[in-house]
């Protein structure tokens, strides 16, 4: 593992407060951890002994497995929490469920809120680490770095590049969480959606907007496809869903005149015929199962890292 | 009835163009003298050299949450907080449960102030019954009553013709409307200030738009009414440029801002700590900058806190679920002299002009002076002295302060209420 910084921190919330080194440890981490997927037993002790929670306060179904897994590869017990079956739907407070679950003396808790900056607000809270799995429009810290994870591993690098963002950027955590891990590492990132899913004042994070998927798409080395989120429809200005492919759906027509190697990502799940075509989404420029795979050796870097700093922080012995 | 004498401090009394080393005596309840070298037998004594004598301030914008809420306040803990604060008087809103909207909850409440009170508490009542935005409440009436205002704080009433119909029965009954200033459809549910903050967070955001639209409509309907009109709260540079403009042109327009505002920036809520998290919201630099330019030039008139207490359990949740509302009786001087005094923006005569006089002219009420024959409602202040907010410091029942945790300077030595030393420091 490349030694590109220290990790003191206890939890992993976003990318935003991430030194472009914390991201860049994160990545070589998951390198090496990458490998243990394809041994024949796969599994390392490196978090024997520890327990790790997935409180999930969304319906997710990748996101958790992929938790899970990466939790399991590593060792740890697992304890899954879906709220739809928990105390919170008695009225519990996401501190008192923080807290009754820290009692339980576990190490990390894996959080998924449908409010913005419920992980941070656990996090500040518990001696145990947060680790976000996903929090309302904000943030999506690991989604994002199994995202760089596979561009660099398909590109060689990430500084430079130029990334095209298309979709629901207003009320995306995958957008935010990738323009933050992005430019920090180097890449140009475009933005690409219809007026009114762009939110206020985002080019001061350092990237370009169009409304021009054409223009969105040319001289691209990637393009990240974000699912539209029809659920969250609350406005009459939101394009119908056929309106949407018509103008920004990612077809094969508009990648003939992309760069011939442009990457396709999507972070699932995708809605076919909607956000691209099916022809797209499993072309030869479709990495959308890799960042699947990804997932796995990213969350168990982060897993890793956070259980390590927290014993540095709380003056544990190591296992 | 005793005598109280309190000699040597600096008074600040910008009605009667006082900013002189002065004695002040008490006696029955009212101000007595005030003059170099008072002498006054049997007086109780209380020597200010080296601070600031004051008139009690006056907060034209509280809440104190009883009838309804008393687990969050009650007029008797939220006047010992403004007593803390150096606030005398305060106007308690409507938006209680139920709300101050008829002869019968008005009686209510004044007998609870009656008999739980420890400053001077005015009533503002609804505008609308149920400050449901749909039918009026009986202005007359209320007024019969010793009603200081009217307003659905919280909520503006939507419809125009509604809105001027309110404002013409308010001026036919020589009644001060204040108008809260946010058009829903425009806020749309946000929790901040739309923008790159807003952005970053994930959060939804609340325009500027949605505050100066209803401003301009709010003048624009008293101006139809010929009626006086106050704008509870102002957070935007749009707004105070709205009001100057108007204010030139001889509108009857007065306006207020929180310390909050003219101290906090957006980026306070970066942490999604629900201790900023308000109504209007926290906006940005730029806003800031205008609203402290408001204060100096006088397009705006008052500091009033928008003492908004709420429990644990309202805050300490996801940020987006938080009720919105901080507390502020206890910090709002202090937040006034660090901010303002201490940065040149207002000198002492201009921070009692918008803390004392000013919203007691508003309100058309008898307080915010040291004029002989006036209440005796008097505050000691050590300008220089230093403190760290904190919440096991706060005497409110709520603790939810913007500033905690922050060294604020300036701290009430006493607060006198019609000639009683009603908080001391050393008492």
């Amino acid at each position: 593992m490349a030694e590109t910084a220290a990790w003191t921190r206890k939890d992993l919330l976003g990318l935003e407060d991430l030194s472009r080194q914390e991201i860049e440890l994160i990545l070589s981490t998951a390198e090496s951890f990458k490998e243990v997927s394809t041994r024949e037993i796969k599994k390392v002790p490196a978090l024997r002994g520890k327990t790790v929670v997935n409180l999930f306060y969304e319906p997710s179904t990748r996101t958790r497995v992929s938790f899970e897994v990466a939790a399991k590869r590593l060792s740890a017990d697992v304890i899954n929490i879906a709220t739809e079956t928990s105390s919170v739907r008695k009225g519990e407070t996401l501190i008192d469920t923080g807290r009754n679950i820290e009692a339980l003396k576990v190490d990390i808790v894996v959080v998924r809120h449908n409010y913005s900056g419920a992980g941070i607000m656990l996090a500040r809270h518990l001696k145990a680490s947060v680790v976000n799995a996903g929090d309302g429009w904000h943030e999506h810290p690991t989604q994002a770095l199994l995202d760089i994870f596979t561009l660099k591993e398909k590109l060689g690098k990430i500084a430079g590049l130029k990334v095209s963002i298309v979709g629901d950027i207003a009320h995306s955590r995958v957008a935010r969480s990738n323009i933050w891990g992005l430019t920090k590492l180097g890449a140009k990132v475009t933005v690409c959606a219809p007026p009114m899913l762009i939110p206020p004042a985002i080019e001061q994070t350092g990237v370009s907007v169009t409304h021009d998927i054409g223009a969105a798409l040319k001289g691209a080395d990637a393009v990240n496809v974000l699912r539209m989120q029809f659920e969250r429809d609350d406005s009459l200005a939101f394009p119908r869903q056929l309106e949407y492919f018509k103008s920004f759906g990612i077809t094969r027509e508009r990648l003939e005149k992309a760069k011939k190697d442009i990457v396709v990502m999507h972070p699932g799940p995708i809605n076919r015929g909607i956000e691209m075509s099916s022809e797209v989404a499993d072309g030869a420029n479709s990495v959308i199962l890799e960042q699947v795979t990804n997932g796995i050796a990213v969350r168990m870097a982060a897993l890793f890292l956070v259980a390590q700093a927290n014993e540095a922080i709380n003056g544990k012995a190591a296992d | 009835m005793g005598k109280l004498l309190i000699k040597n401090g600096r008074v600040v009394d910008p009605a009667n163009k006082v900013d002189a080393v002065r004695d002040v005596l008490a006696e029955n309840g009212r101000i007595a003298g005030v003059a170099e070298n008072i002498r006054a037998n049997s007086a109780k004594v209380i020597d200010a050299a080296g601070k600031i004598v004051l008139p009690g301030l006056v907060d034209m914008h509280v809440h104190l949450r009883e009838p309804g809420r008393e687990d969050k306040e009650t007029v008797a803990s939220g006047t010992k907080a403004a007593l803390k604060g150096g606030v005398t008087s305060v106007l308690a809103m409507p938006n209680t449960t139920p709300s101050i909207d008829s002869a019968e909850n008005v009686s209510f409440l004044k007998e609870i102030i009656k008999s739980t009170a420890s400053a001077n508490v005015f009533i503002a009542a609804a505008i609308t019954k149920g400050r449901e935005g749909k039918e009026l409440t009986d202005i007359a009436e209320l007024k019969k009553l010793g009603i200081a205002a009217i307003t659905d704080d919280g909520s503006s009433l939507d419809p125009d013709k509604l809105m001027l119909e309110a404002l013409k029965k308010a001026k036919a009954n020589g009644m001060l409307a204040i108008c809260h200033c946010e058009d829903k459809k425009l806020s749309n549910h946000g929790c901040v200030n739309s923008g790159i903050i807003s952005t970053r967070m994930g959060l939804k955001g609340i325009s500027r738009e949605s505050e100066y639209k209803r401003v301009e409509r709010d003048i624009d309907l008293a101006a139809k009414a010929g009626s006086a009109v106050h704008i509870a709260h102002i957070s935007c540079r749009e707004s105070v440029e709205m009001i100057r403009r108007a204010k030139k042109n001889g509108a009857k327009v007065t306006c207020d801002v929180t310390p909050h505002h003219f101290s906090l920036t957006e980026e306070a809520v970066l942490g999604f700590d629900a201790n900023f998290k308000m109504n209007p919201p926290l906006r940005s630099k730029e806003d800031v900058s205008a609203i402290r330019e408001g204060l100096r030039d006088g397009t705006i008139d008052a500091i009033a806190s928008d003492h908004a207490p709420h429990t644990e359990n309202e805050k300490e949740i996801e940020f987006e679920r938080a009720e919105f509302g901080v507390i502020g009786l206890e910090t709002e001087l202090a937040a006034a002299i660090t901010e303002l005094l201490d940065q040149g923006i207002l000198d002492w005569p201009g921070l009692v002009e918008k803390m004392a006089l000013n919203p007691a002219r508003i309100l058309g009420i008898d307080k915010g002076t040291l004029s002989i024959g006036r209440d005796a409602d008097i505050v000691i202040v050590d300008p220089d002295k230093a403190w760290i907010v904190r919440r096991e410091g706060l005497v409110s029942k709520s603790k939810n302060c913007a500033f905690l945790g922050r060294e604020l300077k300036g701290a009430v030595e006493y607060t006198i209420c019609s000639g009683k030393v009603a908080y001391g420091i050393h008492s």
